[in-house]
């Protein structure tokens, strides 16, 4: 037992415990999330859902480091986690690449920034604008791209740059539907190869079903983790599917209950 | 090249019209206050390479354009290297901008020629009146966007930067400075610009060269053909170097697209 609860205690990558955050707004306190506690475990890949407003990005840009909780603990590996680093790569609904930098550049921005080699940050660069199938653009720049090929390119820097943890912030709502399924296939397989740890934030139910292990449900008001279930359905999964059905059945049950 | 063809057929329109109708309205009236373009043409010649009236305007124009152009790049130049790390201070240091910023604002709306008397006693009668006008000229449009470059970076890529791990300290030169880089480059365009403009002002206190100085002299012994070659000269000289900094920017702002 002793054995069981330190073997599982060392796979939790990340550990939130009472979580909370208070912003002021025109001079009136608002919680954007309280009490939040969540652990998750190396290589899983948890999806936050919930309407706007239950601090699901809030948390996210709290475990980057963007911004600090008002109580509780962040800890990563079990260090606290205070400020933004290369181990927690963020990936944004707008993208956030550096529009004077070509593809290539982008992806190596991160190595090259903490100072390693030129020809590992020219191998790097190669291997992951490749992975995410940009090699024809490696010399574009971001404003010459369309919505999904600019989100390769902040998947892939985030890769290249080694992150453990990769955060995504509704990172596929701004594109359109079949730019959105492409590259929700091309992250489960990134990931199953990678085996990388995801925190995905999105308001769509069925985005979830479709990528994560674990599914996380919000409600605001303030905001609150109100469900955390495992999703067991076998990969590749298909919406079609009655127990996919079954589950989006469930998951919306479980946001419409608590508005 | 066909549509490069047309492009340039289209931009000469307008000043060929505008050349034949000055070409109509004065050539062979007897009483012109205003000489013909071939006039001009001729003059523009003898000032440039003599030969034509030989006198004491013959082929100076080398020495006048030198002049201006010195002035004119000395006095950007100089603006430059003290707008730029100004501008990107009073963007980026709160404290200097507090301490700075009201002060160069209230200074601002004064106009350049406004300065010109007091040019003239501080720096004497002569070339350094000049070449301070064209630098105060120059040093406000490279300021005033400098500060606007530096301050409107997208806070974005602020936090794109610290999560790839990029220091604090690096954080100006790896994403504020390129960042910036159109709206100073839009500034030393602009600076430039009005240093054209304000050179022949400048060169109006009493220099002895300059194409603002012979422009000014021929005035008053009434030789408008030399007036008219001066600004013929000044346009074109401005242009290219209006050219020269545009080519610059396309090069070195490639991803912007509103410049690349």
């Amino acid at each position: 037992m002793a054995d069981g609860m330190i073997t599982s205690a060392a796979l939790n990558i990340l550990d939130i415990t009472g979580v909370t955050k208070r912003f002021s707004f025109n001079g009136e306190p608002i919680v954007a999330l309280e009490g939040a506690n969540l652990t998750v475990r190396k290589g899983e890949f948890v999806c936050l859902i919930g309407p706007s407003g239950c601090g699901k990005s809030t948390l996210l840009r709290m475990i980057a480091g963007f911004e600090t909780p008002s109580e509780g603990r962040l800890s990563m590996w079990g260090a606290p986690v205070s400020v933004p680093g290369p181990d927690r790569g963020m990936v944004f609904q707008d993208y956030g690449l550096f529009p004077w930098l070509s593809v290539a550049r982008n992806v190596g921005f991160g190595p090259a920034a903490r100072g390693r080699p030129r020809a590992e940050v020219e191998a790097t660069t190669k291997r992951f604008v490749d992975m995410v199938g940009l090699t024809r653009f490696a010399d574009a720049y971001p404003h010459q791209l369309s919505g999904g090929m600019k989100q390769r390119v902040a998947i892939a820097r985030v890769l290249a740059n080694e992150a453990e943890v990769v955060l995504m912030d509704e990172p596929f709502g701004a594109l359109d539907a079949m730019t959105r399924e492409n590259l929700q296939r091309e992250l489960l397989e990134i990931w199953e190869r990678t085996r990388l740890t995801v925190l995905f934030v999105t308001h769509a139910i069925e985005e979830a079903i479709l990528l994560a292990d674990r599914i996380v449900v919000m409600s605001p008001g303030p905001g609150r983790i109100v469900a955390d279930e495992r999703v067991s359905l076998p990969r590749p999964r298909d919406p079609t599917d009655p127990e996919f059905n079954a589950l989006r059945r469930r998951f919306s049950a479980l946001l419409g209950s608590h508005h | 090249m066909p549509v490069r063809g047309r492009a340039l057929g289209l931009a000469l329109a307008a000043p060929l019209i505008f050349l034949a109708f000055w070409h109509l309205s004065t050539a062979g009236r007897s009483f012109s206050l205003i000489p013909p373009p071939l006039e001009v043409g001729r003059q523009l010649w003898d000032l440039a390479f003599g030969g034509v009236w030989d006198d004491l305007y013959s082929a100076t124009l080398p020495e006048h354009a030198l002049a201006s152009v010195g002035r004119v790049y000395g006095g950007f130049l100089l603006a430059a290297a003290l707008a730029l790390p100004l501008g990107m201070l009073i963007g980026r240091v709160a404290l200097v901008r507090s301490l700075l910023d009201p002060t160069l604002q209230l200074l601002r709306p004064i106009p350049v020629t406004a300065w010109l008397p007091l040019a003239m006693i501080v720096f004497g009668i002569g070339p350094r009146s000049a070449f301070f006008l064209v630098f105060l000229g120059a040093f406000y449009p490279i300021l005033v966007n400098t500060i606007f470059g530096v301050r409107s970076v997208d806070g974005r890529l602020f936090e794109a930067a610290a999560m790839l791990g990029v220091s604090p300290s690096a954080v100006f030169w790896k994403v504020v400075l390129p960042a910036a880089l159109p709206s100073i480059f839009t500034g030393l365009r602009l600076g430039l610009g009005f240093a054209w403009v304000v050179i022949v002002v400048g060169e109006m206190t009493g220099v002895q060269t300059g194409l603002g100085a012979i422009i000014m002299e021929a005035r008053q012994l009434s030789r408008t053909e030399i007036v008219i070659s001066g600004m013929v000269v000044i346009g074109l000289l401005g242009f290219l170097s209006d050219a020269l900094v545009q080519a610059l920017g396309r090069r070195l702002l490639r991803w912007s697209p509103q410049h690349g």
